[in-house]
């Protein structure tokens, strides 16, 4: 590793209408080195590699790549100059095959103009393979799972053979095994020499792959070192300035009474699901991206048809065809796509948080009361601390953080009885997981019957007091908290699905 | 709230260019701002305005409707036929806004349950209704006849209010409704949330299906309105009305800064939108342009709000 740095950002600026997103932030990237860029949400960790990577241009400051000043002006000449960036945002075109997307807009073509087609999926194959990722690269993207898309955006990386990889929360979509290749494709890329930049909120990450880490908060830049003098806890606080405590904060036990039961539930996507759900239980559900636990939660919700199987509520079975009947019913969810799914973001928060139950908004008149909304939506916003500037700012103006917290209290606005998370705090920082977490100890203090559906194996650990792990679209096992290990879940995860391979 | 000089320019574009209209053509031609004068612009505005403010709900949830020529056509020459048959103002009007709510019905279903695009499903629609109206009146007009039932029946396209043309009058009732039930109902509020994501309201227990064909049924219903003040005004209903002018009221909207992605805009707007269509048409007859000029300025005018609108 040579101690000249292959690129350094120096006393860099930039403002937005009414933020000052980066205040004289310097840093420096050295060749063969994994550097992991930590900061909460909105500390400017986007911004700055967003200006590396031409998407902004930066107010002032310099930049120098090799020692020499590097201007790039736009995405396609950064490209051009060496940096790839992965967007935490997948950009593939759903329509276009894994070989056209990996290679849009570079497409390989004879004299007539015509694409070589195979040439091009021959390449786009090596890049695959590399990620260990056992997809044709013929496939459309839209048929891919998260996870597969997400690698297919890392393959698009690589493709472009850059010296600088900015790696924006890379993993967040990824099964266990499919970060593993990821990390060996890391380790790689290192040897040869190339410099990656590796934003990631999951902590644990940053001791696997990174060599240093720097260190953002609101604009600033904190400091920056090795990650062999970092601890967990040392990383936290330098990201949000002071000490926290306890990341899994206690809860009482869980209540007697079963308040949920799912029996049999079966379609296209699971196979026989059957579990419980006691009052003021948290229920986690572990599994492999594309185990099926977002699709049962879908098809308790109504929102994916039932072929069989029964939904049952205090004793009462229920029949749901639809989300608002689910709703009306008592049951809410979260989805684990707050942008897609989840939230309105053209509507203000207000908006936003009354919509699954607007009907308590209305009098006799049809009329909804904007006092009301307001009312009940400012309740939300200081019991959840929804940092925004009122309930009428649009969801879009949010951070990532606070997005997902006006998800969650729409959730909570129908009162539910029984409430559905599907990765609450993807994509959140430190600090406001934190608070969700305490929202959802105090939801269970309540009495609500929460079904907490995560990729996170501390979180699903720390949090659930009973673990389901499905796999293959059927519940693989169940582990009371005390039993759970990582290990454990993770062979109840993968068990099943060579089974069914066999 | 405070707000820029800019967010007030953004947010009142339309009606400062109506504004901006209105006093350039009042400095042109003086004529303009006569009572008389002004009376006739917004009696010549009301049938787009009507058919412009069903289509509002539509295009807020992201859809379009290209049907309203023809359902207007089709009302307009059953209603015509009922009066000169003589069965009865109210019944012919019962029936005649029935029939627009129906059709519109009918498309919305095609579009929810069927999964046809709404530019498809509202194509059809426009082709095929044509043609029932060209079959039901055999290509001719449909006079409705000189009884006292079609004196009344002429009422609405006519008839005067405490010196308010009815159209006018109609016009205004339409619009405050859409306004309200935009601003103020639950079902107003679920037509937004779905042209900004559908999926997003559906899992939020919106039922989008039945929202999607509701706000069809309205534009049909307007269409439906805007077809019986029309054939009231000419005791005849022409079996080729109302040709193009789905596109006059889709302009209307767009003029009004409703957004054709869904979601965004208000009903205000496409009153606006409509004015500034109606006074570009009577200001160029003011001025003696023929109706083939008309046709580029107005053209025109909404590429130059289209492109100002991008420039957000």
């Amino acid at each position: 590793m040579s101690d000249m740095p292959l690129l350094e950002m120096k006393n860099i600026n930039k403002a937005f209408p009414g933020v000052k997103a980066l205040d004289n932030v310097s840093l420096s990237i050295t060749a063969g080195e994994v550097l992991a860029l930590l900061g909460e949400n909105g500390a400017g960790k986007s911004t700055l590699m967003k200006i590396l990577s031409g998407v902004y241009t930066k107010d002032s400051g310099e930049i120098l790549y090799n020692g020499k000043p590097f201007v790039v002006k736009d995405p396609k000449d950064a490209q051009k100059k060496g940096i790839a960036i992965i967007h935490q945002e997948l950009n593939l075109i759903p329509e276009l095959t894994v070989g056209e997307n990996i290679f849009l807009g570079r497409e390989p073509v004879n004299f007539y103009k015509k694409i070589k087609f195979s040439e091009m999926n021959a390449e786009a194959e090596k890049y695959l393979t590399r990620l260990g990722m056992d997809i044709k690269p013929s496939v459309k993207v839209g048929s891919l799972s998260v996870g597969q898309a997400q690698m297919v955006e890392i393959a698009k990386a690589l493709s472009m053979n850059a010296r600088i990889i900015i790696m924006d929360e890379p993993t967040d979509a990824l099964t266990d095994v499919e970060t593993e290749n990821l990390y060996s494709v890391i380790r790689e890329l290192k040897a040869e020499g190339r410099a990656i930049v590796y934003i990631s909120h999951k902590l644990s990450e940053v001791f696997d792959i990174c060599d240093r880490a720097a260190v953002l908060r609101d604009g600033t830049f904190v400091t920056s070192r090795a990650v062999s003098d970092l601890t967990e806890e040392s990383i936290i606080q330098l990201m949000v300035g002071r000490p926290i405590h306890d990341r899994y904060p206690a809860s009482g036990a869980p209540g007697t009474d079963v308040v949920f039961e799912a029996r049999g539930l079966t379609n296209h996507r699971v196979k026989d699901v059957s579990f419980i759900v006691k009052r003021g239980e948290i229920l986690g559900v572990a599994g492999l991206m594309g185990s099926g636990r977002s699709e049962v939660a879908k098809s308790i919700f109504g929102a994916m048809p039932l072929y069989s199987g029964q939904i049952i509520l205090d004793g009462r079975p229920l029949k749901i065809n639809h989300p608002s009947s689910a709703i009306d019913n008592g049951i809410s969810y979260v989805s684990e796509d707050r942008k897609q799914l989840g939230l309105i973001l053209g509507m203000s928060v207000k908006e936003n948080i009354t919509l699954p139950a607007l009907k308590k908004f209305q009098n006799m008149f049809r009329h909804v009361s904007t006092e009301k909304e307001i009312q009940v939506s400012e309740e939300y916003i200081n019991k959840m601390s929804i940092k925004t500037t009122g309930p009428s700012q649009k969801v879009l103006n949010l951070s990532g953080g606070n997005q997902q917290k006006v998800a969650i209290g729409k959730g909570l606005v129908t009162a539910p009885k029984v409430l559905i998370l599907d990765e609450p705090t993807r994509g959140v920082d430190v600090g406001a997981k934190k608070e969700i977490y305490e929202l959802i100890n105090d939801l269970k203090k309540n009495g609500i019957a929460i079904i907490l559906i995560s990729s996170e194996m501390p979180e699903v650990m720390g949090m659930s007091d009973r673990i389901l792990v499905m796999s293959g679209g059927s519940v693989a096992g169940e582990l009371m908290k005390e039993d759970a290990t990582q290990e454990k879940i993770m062979k109840l995860a993968i068990e099943n699905l060579s089974r069914n391979a066999g | 709230m405070k707000m820029t000089f800019k967010e007030f320019l953004v947010k009142f574009r339309p009606l400062l260019g109506l504004l901006l209209l209105a006093v350039i053509v009042s400095l042109i031609s003086p004529r303009f701002l006569s009572v008389g004068n002004i009376m006739n612009v917004l009696r010549q505005t009301s049938i787009n305005a009507v058919i412009a403010a069903g289509m509002t709900f539509v295009i807020l949830t992201g859809g379009i409707d290209l049907s309203v020529g023809s359902i207007l056509a089709l009302c307009g020459a059953i209603s015509a036929y009922m009066i000169a048959e003589d069965m009865g103002v109210a019944l012919t009007l019962f029936t005649t806004l029935s029939l627009g709510t129906l059709l519109g019905i009918f498309a919305g279903i095609a579009i929810t349950k069927g999964k046809v695009q709404p530019f498809i499903a509202t194509l059809v629609s426009m082709t095929l209704l044509r043609g029932v109206t060209l079959v039901f009146t055999d290509g001719k007009p449909i006079s409705t006849g000189y009884d006292a039932a079609a004196d009344i029946y002429s009422w609405f396209g006519t008839g005067y209010v405490l010196g308010v043309p009815v159209p006018v009058l109609l016009m205004i009732i339409v619009f405050v409704l859409s306004w309200y039930v935009l601003k103020h109902t639950r079902f107003g509020r679920y037509v937004y949330a779905i042209g900004g994501n559908e999926e997003a309201s559906r899992l939020s227990g919106v039922r989008v299906s039945r929202i999607k064909i509701a706000v069809y049924a309205i534009s049909g219903l307007t269409a439906a309105i805007a077809g019986i003040t029309l054939t009231a005004r000419l005791s005849s209903a022409q079996p080729t009305a109302g040709a193009g002018y789905e596109l006059d009221a889709i302009a209307a909207v767009v003029l009004g800064g409703t957004s054709l992605a869904g979601g965004i805009g208000t009903v205000f707007g496409t009153f606006i939108g409509a004015l500034i269509i109606g006074i570009l048409n009577n200001a160029l007859n003011l001025m003696n342009v023929s109706s083939y000029y008309q046709m580029i300025a107005k053209g025109a005018v909404i590429l130059i709000a289209v492109l100002m609108d991008r420039k957000k």
